[in-house]
Parts: structure tokens; C-alpha cells; sequence
């Protein structure tokens, strides 16, 4: 099952550059809840792939597949659902002129990538059992979603950046302790859950009081 | 060693509760005066058990703290640092239960009982702490717990301005001190007291422990955090931080000095040196003061230089293996440790009485206080007499071990020490004598003659919770004065703990000084003796005969007014002009002229030459780098988030490259 296992990664790395080069905001969202259902899968898959490799190890358990259902929910319809109304509340449809250009982005995050591979080449060999893309496309998600934030205006655009780079601690995660405790899984979720609201919340507000969610123009702020 | 934790518990717990009841104002004095008492009574049993020679077990248990261990333990430094830490707290907690009462509803009294125990905590915690984590942890939680009880009173600025020096300048004390114990704990990768070694670094960390701890203690030029705290802060607070929070600075000292093994000599002359110029400068400043608690924060400088140079003499003393005087400069200053704690607390609590009672800490605005606070006055005296080193007070006995040790170095035939210790005993001289000038002035123009405003006039006498107070240190700076002959041999084992010396060699030449002492004994006596039958013949000689009274210094004008008294800068001017060198103090006004003067007036103000000479410029320095880098902190969340992973992933590149970390 490997195989289906690096597809998906190759997947993942895809919608990644995709979510980079794209400037309609309700594209990204619905890109990053893609993401979002692909890595509700995966847990699944390696369970699968180990089961039918060795058939020692437990199969799927309830827990398992409540987890997987969970974190499709939440990451694929409850986020994507927030985002979108809070983007259409804020009437914004594109992020006008991101620090840095669309192409460039694209660049940069094929540069994550590379960056990523020879990381786990440096990585202690314990990190790198399990299937081989895992390890690197979960860095570099990490360090793409870091960029989103780093490089883009709209504050709804820093919010996917965020729940990006969740996803990447997520298959980080998934890669070096295979079965994360459920009381983590759901705690990172819950956390991810409320942030995502609490920023949709505050994103709304902000463009009610200040007509626009332009986080560059609040630097007035400062102390 | 149970005891420490239950002392503890009990102070974070009354402080707690007394926190959470804020609302019910009697309760919650009530719990926080009761924790502070019964807490501190708590860890003073451990310590008098070791002072008297016996033996408390240590707790040593493990900590998930990297490098931490918690690892308690008393010996006889720690215990002579305990007993104050104990006493002087638990006195001032009693007086500050009333003296706060005027603060209500202006501030928080739960959250200043709240930090008032945590401090007393974090004190006890701290000299008794065996692991360099530990130390530092209560060492920080005492510096931030005063920070937020000398700030009691936020809502003026003066005192927003003094707690943010003293923050500042505590920080940069524990920015040293951080890299002394890394020094310390490097050679044997373990923070725990016993791993610790100098790794041929003595001198680098010596000085760092100079400069960490010696801003907390209060060495000139790193003491201008001192005089404004002081008085920003509650009187019952500034007795405890002047009486003994910045002695931990001392406890520290010494006890980095035991750390680093056989001393080289030239620390002790830096000590020494530091001691005079602390000693004579921090009397010359408070002689110049017109508030009396800056004043008193002067003092305690002054009283800081005298303990280091008991230390440097000791450290001297065995550089050259003087034991006597190893002995005897270590056994003063660490005895002037306890002995200022006493008389400084007194007078800091005198100084917050008549505060209480006046409203104003202007020694100009007071005067004859004598007639309407008998009280205060009478303890202030004593107070004031101690610190000036009069025998038979405990003043006196500090300062005769320091001059005792110095003169026998100076008749030993080995000689060598002879010069540091003729400039002991020519700085302790001019400190003495000078700080009697002082408090003539302090006592005589706050005590005596005739009130100089209303609010002087207005005066009254203080409650009773805050006369026990100032009554029972008056008693401790007494007893410990005319008993010294017996207390005097109870400091042998923080002296043999502090210098290495068998505790048989501490106790010897500690009991050779037992005949000088019992003539004081002797002497405080029979003046006592005297003064009973001076006063009895005054009562009978009086007895049937009509005693008119009329007001001080009237010297038989028609109309006097208090304008005509001395002035505190009037009284100390003659001394203030010998010194005009190291004062510099601004004159403004004009002088008096002519037969039939008119209009004349005098304004002088004596800055602190450190202050304004050279941390105020270095400060502004620091400041205009700074603002250099503003650009740097523009306001883009962006750009922040940048810096952050910029730096993460430059770590993370360098940690797995291995090219780049070979050479390690």
C-alpha cells in the first residue's frame, strides 16, 4: 500500500504549490480542505499498509476510524465552512498584491522541498523508518504554510497558512510516532478547531471596524 | 529540614488566602500577617538548632528541572542568614498590619500580603538552596516579588520610575549571576552546590559574583537602585528589603567564596577597596539627604561597605594564612550582617511611624516629635545609636571584631596585611564618626526642638501592633549588644563554614575575644547603673518643686518661630562643604545680606553622582542604540513570524550540518 501512501504525499505536495500560486481566496480554502480530507485518510492507509504487510499488528479499531472521521470533519467541512462565510462576510474575494509574487511563492516552495529532503537526509536514522516521502513532505508543509503567513496580506490568507502548517505537525507527527495517543489528536484538533473560529471571529470584526482585513495596515497598532 | 518546607508552605499559603480574600480586609490582614509570624517562627527553629552546633538533615530530592536538583540544606552560614530572615520579617509583619491600614482602598493589601510572604518565601528557600536552579529560581522569585511590593502604590509615578530601576537593575545583577554559575557548573556539567568548581576561572567568576550579587547588595556604584526603592516602597517593606533582602547579596557573595576554594588576595583587597568607597560615599550621601527613608537607604550602602570589608579582611586573611583574621573580619561582617539587619529594620519601621503619623518623609517639614511620640522617638534613638556604632549596642560589636582583627593584622610579625588593614581601620573610622554626624542630624532635627509645620504639630503617637514591633528590635539591638560576650561564640560555625576553617579554629579565636567583650558587658552596666541613679536623684532632687516648661531653643526671644531651628541642610553643611568633591551639591538662592536681610532663601539638592554620572548617560547611550534598531520592529506580523522561522530553520541547518559543528 505504500504506493498509495506516496501518491497521496505527492498529492499533498501539489495542492501545496497549487494553494502557493493561487489568489482567489475561496480556491485556497477549498484547496486547504482538500488537504484536510486526503490527511483524515491517512492514518488509515498506514494502519492498512502495516496490517497487510506483517499481519501481527491490530487492524482498524474504532478509535481509529473515529479519529479519521473527526479530523475529516473538522478539517474538510467545519474549517472550509467558517472560512468561506467568514470571507464572504468580509467581501473580499483575492488577495490583491501578497509580499511575494505568485510565481515566486512557487518557487520558494519547491526550494521547501528541497530543503525538506536534505533535512531528512541529516535526520537521525530513527526518524526515517516508515515510508520514505513522509517525513520531508510533512517539513515542508510545515515551512509552507509558515510562508503563507509570512508572505500574504489578508488576514483570512494567514489563517489557511496556519492550519497548513497543522497539517504538516500533523503527518510530522503521524511519520515518528505512527499511532499518536487519541487524547493528543483530539486535543490538536480542538486546538485547531478553536483557533480557526476565534480567528474567523476576530477577521470579521476586524473588517467590520476597519473595513478591510489588510493585517499589513494595522502595524498602527504598535506599541 | 522538614521545618523549611512547612515554613514555606505556611508563607505561600497565608499569602494565598490572604490574596483571595482581598474583599474582607480584616480577614485578609489577619491571614497574611498570621502566615508571615507563624511561617517565619517556623524556619527559625532549624537555624538556632545549627547556630547552637547541632546538626539538621538536608532533603535531597530529584527535579525534572534540567540540571535541577531540589536539594535543601542548612549549615552555619546558612542559619546566621536564616535567623534574620526569620526575625526581622515576622516583627515587620505585626507593624505592617497597622501601618497599612492607611492604604486602604488606595491599593491592594491582599496582593501586597500576597508578595510580602512570597518574598519571605523565597528568601528562606533561597539560603537554604543547594543547587545552583534552585538558587536562581528564589533569587528571581524574590527580586520580582519586591519589584511588586515596592510598587504598591502604581498610581504615582515617582514610585512607577523607582520599581522600574530597581527592575532593571536587578535584572542586570541576575544577568551576571547567570553566567557565573554556567561558569561554575561547567567543569563538572552539574549545578548542584558540591559539583561546583572555580576550573581555573576564580578570578573571572569572582568578579562576575562581585557585580551580580553586589547589585542586590548594594555596592557603590552599583547601589543607585537603593535610594530610590527605599522610600518608594511601604515602611514595613523597606525594612525588610533594606534590613535583609539585599543581604542575600552577601549570603551569595560568601557563599561563591566557599565555592571557589583558596582566595587569591587581590579579591580581598577589591573588597576591601569596595567597602571603604561603599562605606564612606553611602555616609556622605545620606548626610546630604532631606528624606529621611533616602537617607536611611544611604545608610544602607554604608552599612554594606562595612560588611564587605569585614569580608575582604577575611579573605586577606586567608590568602596569607592570618587565621585570626580570617577569622575575626569574616565573624564581623557576617555579625554586622544580623546586627544591621536588627537596628535597620528599627529604623526603618521609626522612619514609617512617623510617616504614619505626619504624612510627609521631609525632614524639614518635621521636629519635635520627641514630646508627641515618646515611643518612636525612644527606639529611634537607640536604633540610631546602634548604627553609629556607640557601645554597648550590637553596632559596636561588628565594627570591634572588624578593628580587632585589623589591628591584630597590623601587630602580626608576618605582616603583609598590615596595609589593607590600617585603610579598614581608617575607613571605619571616618564611617563611624560621620554616621554619628548623621543621625545627630536625622534624630535631633526630626526628635528635637519645635515642630516646623503643621503636620509635625499634628503628629501622634502610632498603634500599639506598630510600637511591639519597633519595641522588640530595640530589645534585639540591645540584647545583642550587652550579651555579646555570649553571642559572639555562637558565630563559629558560619564562620567555619564560610572560610573552610575547622570549626576548633573559629571557636578559638572567636573565645579569645570574650575578655575585650565582657568589659562592654561590664561597662554597658554599670553605665546603665549610672543612668538609673542620675535619673532617680533627677526625680528626687524635683520631687516638691514646681518644673515650668517652655519650647526648645527658645534662647529668650519674645517671639520665636520654629523657622529659626537648624535645618537638616543647616546642621549637616559644615560637613557637606569638607566633602563638596565627591557631593557636588546644587546651591540655588541667595545669601543672606546686609543688617536688616530680606527675602533670602536656600534651595540645595545632592544628586547621586553615579545616578547622573554615569548610569543616566549610559542608559540614554543604550537607549539612542536602541532606537537604531526600531527598524527592526516595524509592526508587520509578517516580517516577526519571518524572523522566527528564519531562525528556527538556521538552527535546525546547523545542527544537522555536520561540517559546520565538527570543530565541537
Amino acid at each position: 500500500m505504500n504506493e498509495l501512501i506516496d501518491a497521496l504525499m505527492v498529492l499533498l505536495v501539489l495542492m501545496n504549490l497549487r494553494l502557493l500560486g493561487s489568489s482567489r481566496l475561496a480556491a485556497c480554502i477549498r484547496i486547504v480542505a482538500t488537504e484536510g480530507i486526503a490527511l483524515g485518510l491517512l492514518p488509515l492507509l498506514l494502519v492498512w499498509s502495516q496490517t497487510s504487510a506483517s499481519s501481527v499488528e491490530p487492524g482498524l479499531s474504532g478509535r481509529m476510524i473515529f479519529l479519521s472521521v473527526a479530523s475529516v470533519l473538522t478539517r474538510g467541512v467545519l474549517f472550509p465552512w467558517l472560512l468561506l462565510k467568514a470571507q464572504r462576510d468580509a467581501k473580499v474575494r483575492r488577495e490583491a498584491e501578497p509580499f511575494l509574487s505568485y510565481p515566486l511563492s512557487i518557487i520558494a516552495g519547491v526550494l521547501t522541498l528541497v530543503l525538506s529532503f536534505w533535512l531528512r537526509s541529516r535526520l537521525p536514522p530513527s526518524f526515517a523508518s516508515g515510508p520514505p516521502l513522509l517525513v520531508p513532505v510533512a517539513l515542508s508543509t510545515i515551512l509552507v504554510g509558515l510562508l503563507v503567513v509570512v508572505s500574504r496580506r489578508l488576514a483570512i490568507s494567514q489563517v489557511l497558512g496556519y492550519i497548513v502548517m497543522e497539517n504538516g505537525i500533523y503527518v510530522l507527527g503521524l511519520a515518528l510516532v505512527r499511532e499518536i495517543p487519541a487524547l493528543v489528536e483530539m486535543g490538536v484538533l480542538l486546538d485547531a478547531f478553536v483557533a480557526v473560529f476565534v480567528m474567523s471571529i476576530v477577521t470579521h470584526h476586524i473588517s467590520r471596524q476597519f473595513d478591510h482585513i489588510d493585517v499589513d495596515q494595522m502595524d498602527s497598532l504598535k506599541g | 529540614m522538614y521545618f523549611i518546607l512547612v515554613s514555606i508552605g505556611i508563607l505561600l499559603l497565608g499569602g494565598l488566602f490572604s490574596f483571595l480574600c482581598d474583599h474582607r480586609q480584616n480577614l485578609s490582614r489577619a491571614l497574611g500577617v498570621g502566615g508571615a509570624v507563624a511561617g517565619a517562627l517556623v524556619a527559625a527553629v532549624p537555624a538556632v538548632i545549627v547556630l547552637f552546633g547541632g546538626i539538621v538533615d538536608p532533603i535531597r530530592w530529584p527535579w525534572s528541572m534540567p540540571m535541577g536538583s531540589f536539594w535543601l540544606a542548612l549549615d552555619g552560614l546558612s542559619a546566621l542568614f536564616m535567623l534574620p530572615i526569620a526575625v526581622l520579617p515576622a516583627l515587620a509583619a505585626i507593624y505592617g498590619g497597622a501601618y497599612l491600614r492607611g492604604f486602604r482602598g488606595k491599593a491592594s493589601l491582599g496582593a501586597s500580603w500576597f508578595f510580602f510572604n512570597l518574598l519571605v518565601a523565597s528568601m528562606v528557600l533561597l539560603v537554604s538552596a543547594r543547587n545552583g536552579v534552585l538558587f536562581l529560581l528564589a533569587w528571581e522569585v524574590m527580586s520580582l516579588a519586591s519589584f511588586f511590593l515596592v510598587t504598591m502604590e502604581n498610581d504615582r509615578p515617582d514610585v512607577r520610575q523607582a520599581g522600574w530601576t530597581y527592575l532593571v537593575a536587578t535584572h542586570i545583577g541576575t544577568a551576571f549571576l547567570l553566567a557565573m554559575f554556567f561558569l561554575l557548573g561547567g567543569p563538572n556539567n552539574s549545578m548542584d552546590f558540591d559539583k561546583f568548581a572555580a576550573g581555573g576561572q576564580g578570578g573571572v567568576i569572582f568578579l562576575l559574583a562581585i557585580i551580580g550579587f553586589g547589585t542586590k547588595a548594594g555596592f557603590i556604584p552599583l547601589h543607585t537602585w537603593l535610594p530610590e526603592a527605599h522610600p518608594a516602597a511601604p515602611s514595613h517593606v523597606s525594612a525588610v528589603m533594606s534590613g535583609i533582602m539585599i543581604k542575600t547579596g552577601i549570603y551569595g557573595l560568601v557563599r561563591t567564596l566557599v565555592f571557589l576554594g583558596a582566595p587569591a588576595e587581590w579579591w580581598g583587597w577589591v573588597l576591601v577597596g569596595i567597602g571603604v568607597l561603599s562605606g564612606v560615599l553611602g555616609v556622605l550621601l545620606a548626610l546630604a539627604q532631606h528624606d529621611l527613608k533616602r537617607l536611611l537607604a544611604y545608610h544602607s550602602v554604608e552599612n554594606i561597605g562595612i560588611i564587605a570589608l569585614g569580608l575582604g579582611l577575611g579573605v586577606v586573611g586567608l590568602a596569607r594564612g592570618n587565621t585570626a583574621l580570617a577569622v575575626l573580619g569574616f565573624a564581623g561582617g557576617l555579625l554586622h550582617v544580623v546586627n544591621h539587619a536588627m537596628f535597620k529594620g528599627l529604623l526603618f519601621l521609626g522612619a514609617g511611624a512617623v510617616v504614619h503619623a505626619t504624612g510627609t518623609r521631609q525632614i524639614d517639614q518635621l521636629g519635635g516629635l520627641l514630646k508627641k511620640m515618646p515611643w518612636t522617638a525612644a527606639t529611634f534613638l537607640v536604633g540610631s545609636a546602634a548604627i553609629s556604632a556607640l557601645p554597648p549596642l550590637n553596632g559596636f560589636v561588628s565594627e570591634f571584631l572588624i578593628y580587632l582583627g585589623s589591628f591584630h593584622a597590623v601587630a602580626s610579625p608576618t605582616g603583609g596585611a598590615a596595609v589593607p588593614a590600617l585603610v579598614a581601620i581608617g575607613g571605619l573610622a571616618l564611617i563611624g564618626g560621620l554616621a554619628a554626624a548623621c543621625f545627630t542630624k536625622a534624630f535631633g532635627v526630626v526628635f528635637l526642638g519645635e515642630p516646623r509645620s503643621g503636620l509635625a504639630a499634628n503628629a501622634h503617637e502610632v498603634p500599639a501592633a506598630m510600637r511591639t514591633s519597633m519595641i522588640a528590635l530595640t530589645a534585639c539591638c540591645v540584647a545583642l549588644g550587652v550579651l555579646s560576650p555570649l553571642v559572639v561564640p555562637l558565630l563559629g560555625p558560619a564562620v567555619s563554614s564560610a572560610t573552610g576553617l575547622p570549626l576548633e579554629t573559629a571557636r578559638q579565636h572567636l573565645a579569645d575575644i570574650g575578655r575585650p567583650l565582657t568589659w562592654i558587658t561590664g561597662g554597658a552596666v554599670i553605665l546603665l547603673v549610672v543612668l538609673g541613679g542620675l535619673a532617680l536623684l533627677r526625680k528626687r532632687l524635683l520631687a516638691g518643686r514646681e518644673v515650668g516648661q517652655a519650647g526648645t531653643w527658645d534662647c529668650g526671644y519674645a517671639a520665636p518661630t520654629a523657622r529659626m531651628q537648624y535645618t537638616a541642610s543647616s546642621f549637616a553643611q559644615p560637613l557637606t562643604d569638607m566633602f563638596r568633591l565627591f557631593l557636588r551639591t546644587h546651591r540655588k538662592g541667595r545669601q543672606v545680606e546686609g543688617l536688616f536681610p530680606r527675602d533670602a532663601q536656600l534651595v540645595t539638592h545632592t544628586p547621586d553622582i553615579f545616578h547622573d554620572g554615569f548610569f543616566r548617560p549610559t542608559f540614554r547611550g543604550a537607549g539612542w542604540l536602541m532606537e537604531r534598531l526600531r527598524w527592526l520592529q516595524h509592526g508587520r506580523l509578517q516580517l516577526y513570524v519571518l524572523y522566527i522561522v528564519l531562525t528556527l530553520l538556521v538552527l535546525l541547518v546547523w545542527k544537522l550540518e555536520p561540517s559546520l559543528t565538527a570543530g565541537r
